[in-house]
């Protein structure tokens, strides 16, 4: 039997039409588990994503939350926390009604994640969910822990038959990193593959949550003026750049066993590059649009030993000036150690070897305590083939730069020539400026928020796949065994600064870095 | 929070004169602190009697982030003859080194009823060329309505999108058949099925889970509560779950103060009921309860929090109790200022169901 509805729609049994045309579709009846809840990750950003969800109506019509950590904690005093993360870490002041709601029937159990009395646990809690509603819930489990546990938990959940069941969807969520090499990424997919199916796995870069992230590929896909000149042909060079003005804080623990290059290139700054770089997909959905992706990754050569120093370089924030303020170098942040090698910053120079891309440098640098916060992609076309114009008075004509600011100030911008008035014709660069923020009346969700309820519901597209983590290892890994035998130490450059100046040494022909 | 101001106003004026003024201040903001940028969102023009428009300026105040870019307001009086205006370019916040400041422009422009009928000619260099324009009159004024959304001349008309609020009409049949009209010529965002939306997507997550989408095609009553004021946002839902499953609705019958009927489903009838509340301090519904031919019941109410939900099915073997659930349905409460605001959000979107809604309300009321 099918309807047609009156928009033309024609619907059958199998079908909801009373979704159409609604804003935010509904998302099947679903318990979260969050192993790790009580961490810096889960009162920062995940339960404060799931306020935010409720508050909007997001959430699925019924919910269950369940959490898991070593504390030994009472359902009440988890509940206790969740609430007081919620009202310091959220976007938005808390609704008490709706905050006292969420919360009301959460669950905690207790307990290392080995231990299969936890996973008893978890079965009894989440079997009282789904007798609560009265029907099969799916089931989410959030990894937000130290990554050493991720195959331990994923193994666990195996062991205790909570990864998959008939009635109802089982999802994995895992947090970045995901492996801190080749080998153990491989590792780790493995295990995780021999546990779920990978259409279950959700794995998190929280830069493809963004929504000026996910706009490189409305820019590029939904405006015919680009396309023509996204080629060799008339793109001379890209830079990515992803630069912090803080420094590590109280993070030495994990930046100094990380380092820029796992920190931030290996996954952040490889999507950038593949979603600039990617073909067009066939449809916007999770395998099209990942296929592509993947291409763009397998078509950077990894380098070759003998060709690291030429193609990447390293650094280290020296004592410095701030917005005024003087700061410690790194080596003296509190809890590095004193003879550390790991980089605080990194520049590499990479090749997309294929018909679109082959000669154009891509220039990607990522660094902390430099001169400003700013992640964007500049691409630079090249020169206009004869200038007729004068150069005196002026600037003169330069090349177009199209840059793509993912933060702080998101939007884009196109730089051209245009003459200066007057009676001369004379040229200087002017900006052409979209401001995200100018621009839509609608406030950007967290990434958080938009990636939970896209796991939620089962659309891994703004995830990453097993084929594309281990791509973007196989470009970073040889540089990170030779940056790891290399004894230092490294390149300094001060607190505040561009970078080091070893980074000028990895341009090819005239195209400086552009200022941070 | 700070607020920087830049003002202009000029008696006995002409729009020509405004939009230079407008322009003016844009640059001189811009050159007094450059990330002073103008924001480009939407236009909103608002048509108020003078006397309140006070009030609908408070109203916009509490609107939250959903501000227009440009809000034009035409604050009209009985027997004025000339044009005084008013611009104000608003950046709200600190101006922080690195970062952007939006601008939004306010213009109050003071006009006679003379002008309504040719309001377009005013309004016309007032509004951002290229970007959406939304006309908004709380206070009736439809010739000025009807002027910015009727292209003059075969031309373009200066507003794409009416917002409306049917609660403001007295009668329901007179507030429907305005949408109707304008809905063929305009996008109308009408406030009073905004307020139905989250029973709407409460409604479609409940049929969603595969199990129970098949119930949707054997459901067998509808019925819907509402304050009293708010019929049309218990049609418009009534009209939506026709339109979308395919239902034809007969006109509804009055007993007393409820409204019954029915609506013909491919698999036999629907019965309809609609009744008004009292207890409600908001505008908008107040219940929705469904029933199947299988014996299953979903009802949703107005609760702390969100909605609360109750789901009843049918005992599944002879002898045992019927299955019922009680939940809330999280989702905080936008209240009457977000409700406005809303509505100017959405002007900037695409709703494809709702003037199928609003025919099939329409013939609910014959």
């Amino acid at each position: 039997m099918t309807t047609t509805t009156a928009t033309g729609q024609t619907t059958g049994p199998q079908d909801n039409p009373l979704v159409e045309g609604l804003e935010r579709l509904p998302v099947h009846p679903t318990a979260l588990v969050i192993f790790g809840a009580t961490g810096d990750l889960a009162r920062r950003k995940l339960l404060p994503a799931l306020y935010n969800l409720a508050h909007e109506g997001a959430l699925p019509e019924r919910f269950g939350l369940v959490g898991n950590a070593r504390s030994p904690m009472t359902d009440e005093e988890f509940r206790e926390m969740a609430i007081e993360s919620v009202r310091e870490f959220s976007r938005r002041p808390a609704d008490e009604k709706v905050l006292a709601k969420l919360f009301a029937d959460v669950r905690y159990v207790a307990g290392s994640f080995d231990d299969d009395e936890v996973y008893a646990g978890l079965t009894t809690a989440l079997d009282e969910l789904d007798e609560t509603a009265g029907l099969a819930l799916n089931r989410c489990f959030y990894l937000s822990t130290a990554p050493m546990f991720f195959p331990v938990i994923v193994d666990a959940l195996g062991r205790n038959d909570l990864a998959d069941r008939a009635d109802a969807e089982v999802r994995v969520i895992i947090e970045k990193p995901f492996g801190r090499s080749l080998e153990e990424a491989r590792e780790l997919n493995e295990r995780v593959l021999s546990v779920f199916d990978e259409e279950q796995v959700f794995r998190i870069d929280h830069y493809l949550g963004k929504e000026t992230v996910q706009n490189v590929l409305a820019l590029r896909f939904a405006n015919n003026m680009f396309e023509p000149l996204w080629n060799r042909n008339y793109i001379d060079h890209v830079q990515i750049t992803a630069s912090e003005d803080i420094g590590i804080g109280s993070r030495a623990g994990y930046y100094d066993s990380a380092g820029a290059l796992r920190d931030l290139v290996q996954n952040h700054m490889l999507q950038l590059l593949s979603l600039l770089c990617m073909e067009p997909p066939v449809a916007f959905e999770a395998q099209a649009v990942r296929d592509e992706k993947v291409k763009v990754l397998r078509a950077i050569r990894a380098p070759l030993p003998e060709e690291i120093a030429e193609l990447a370089v390293r650094g280290q924030y020296a004592a410095g000036t701030v917005a005024g303020d003087e700061v410690p170098g790194y080596l003296d942040e509190e809890g590095v150690p004193d003879d550390s090698n790991t980089e605080t910053y990194a520049a590499l120079r990479l090749e997309v070897h294929n018909w679109r891309w082959a000669g154009v440098p891509m220039y990607l640098r990522t660094g902390k305590r430099m001169a400003r916060k700013v992640t964007e992609i500049a691409v630079t076309l090249k020169p206009v083939p004869h200038v007729a114009f004068q150069s005196d008075m002026s600037t003169g004509v330069r090349p177009n730069v199209l840059v793509l600011t993912m933060q702080p100030n998101e939007g884009v911008s196109l730089s051209i020539g245009a003459k200066i008035p007057g009676s001369r014709m004379a040229i200087r660069t002017v900006n052409m400026e979209f401001l995200y923020g100018t621009a839509f009346l609608s406030q950007s969700p967290e990434a958080y928020e938009r990636l939970i309820i896209d796991a939620m519901r089962g659309d891994a597209t703004l995830f990453t796949r097993n084929d594309e983590v281990e791509a973007q290892w196989r470009i970073c890994d040889p540089i990170v065994k030779a940056w790891e035998a290399t004894p230092g130490p490294l390149p300094q450059y001060p607190a505040g600064s561009q970078g080091p100046e070893e980074a000028m040494g990895l341009q090819v022909g005239e195209s400086p870095w552009r200022m941070i | 929070m700070s607020t920087t101001d830049a003002v202009w106003s000029e008696q006995d004026t002409s729009p020509g004169a405004i939009e230079g003024a407008l322009r003016r201040l844009v640059a001189e903001c811009h050159a007094a602190a450059d990330q002073c940028v103008p924001a480009r969102t939407l236009n909103l023009v608002c048509v108020v009697d003078r006397e309140w428009s006070g009030e609908v300026a408070n109203r916009l105040r509490r609107v939250g982030r959903y501000h227009a870019s440009r809000t034009v307001v035409c604050a009209v009086q009985p027997r004025r003859t000339t044009i005084d205006a008013q611009a104000t370019i608003t950046v709200e916040g600190d101006i922080r080194a690195g970062e952007f400041a939006a601008m939004r422009e306010l213009v109050i422009v003071q006009v006679g009823e003379r002008h309504l009928a040719h309001l377009d000619t005013i309004v016309d260099p007032l509004v951002v060329t290229d970007l959406r324009t939304a006309v908004w009159a709380p206070h009736g004024h439809p010739e000025a309505v009807d002027a910015l959304t009727t292209g003059r001349a075969g031309g373009a008309p200066i507003a794409q999108v009416v917002l409306t609020d049917a609660v403001d009409e007295p009668e329901a049949e007179t507030a429907l058949a305005r949408a109707c009209e304008l809905a063929a010529r305009s996008e109308v965002v009408d406030l009073a099925w905004l307020r139905c939306t989250p029973w709407r997507e409460r409604l479609a997550a409940a049929y969603d889970p595969a199990a129970r989408r098949p119930e949707l095609h054997t459901l067998s009553k509808v019925s819907v509560r509402y304050r009293s004021d708010s019929l049309v946002s218990g049609l418009l839902l009534v009209g939506w779950l026709c339109a979308q499953l395919g239902w034809r609705p007969d006109q509804l019958t009055r007993h007393g103060n409820l409204l019954r009927g029915r609506a013909r489903a491919r698999r036999g009838e629907v019965e309809l009921r609609l009744e008004p509340v009292d207890s409600m301090s908001t505008p908008g519904l107040a219940g929705v309860e469904t029933r199947s031919d299988r014996g299953t019941m979903l009802a949703l109410e107005r609760g702390e929090g969100g909605l609360t939900a109750r789901r009843r099915e049918p005992p599944k073997r002879r002898g045992e109790d019927a299955f019922e659930h009680v939940w809330t349905v999280l989702g905080a409460s936008r209240g009457e200022p977000g409700i406005l605001g809303e509505g100017i959000r959405h002007a900037l979107m695409l709703d494809p169901t709702f003037k199928p809604a609003l025919m099939a309300a329409r013939r609910l009321l014959g």
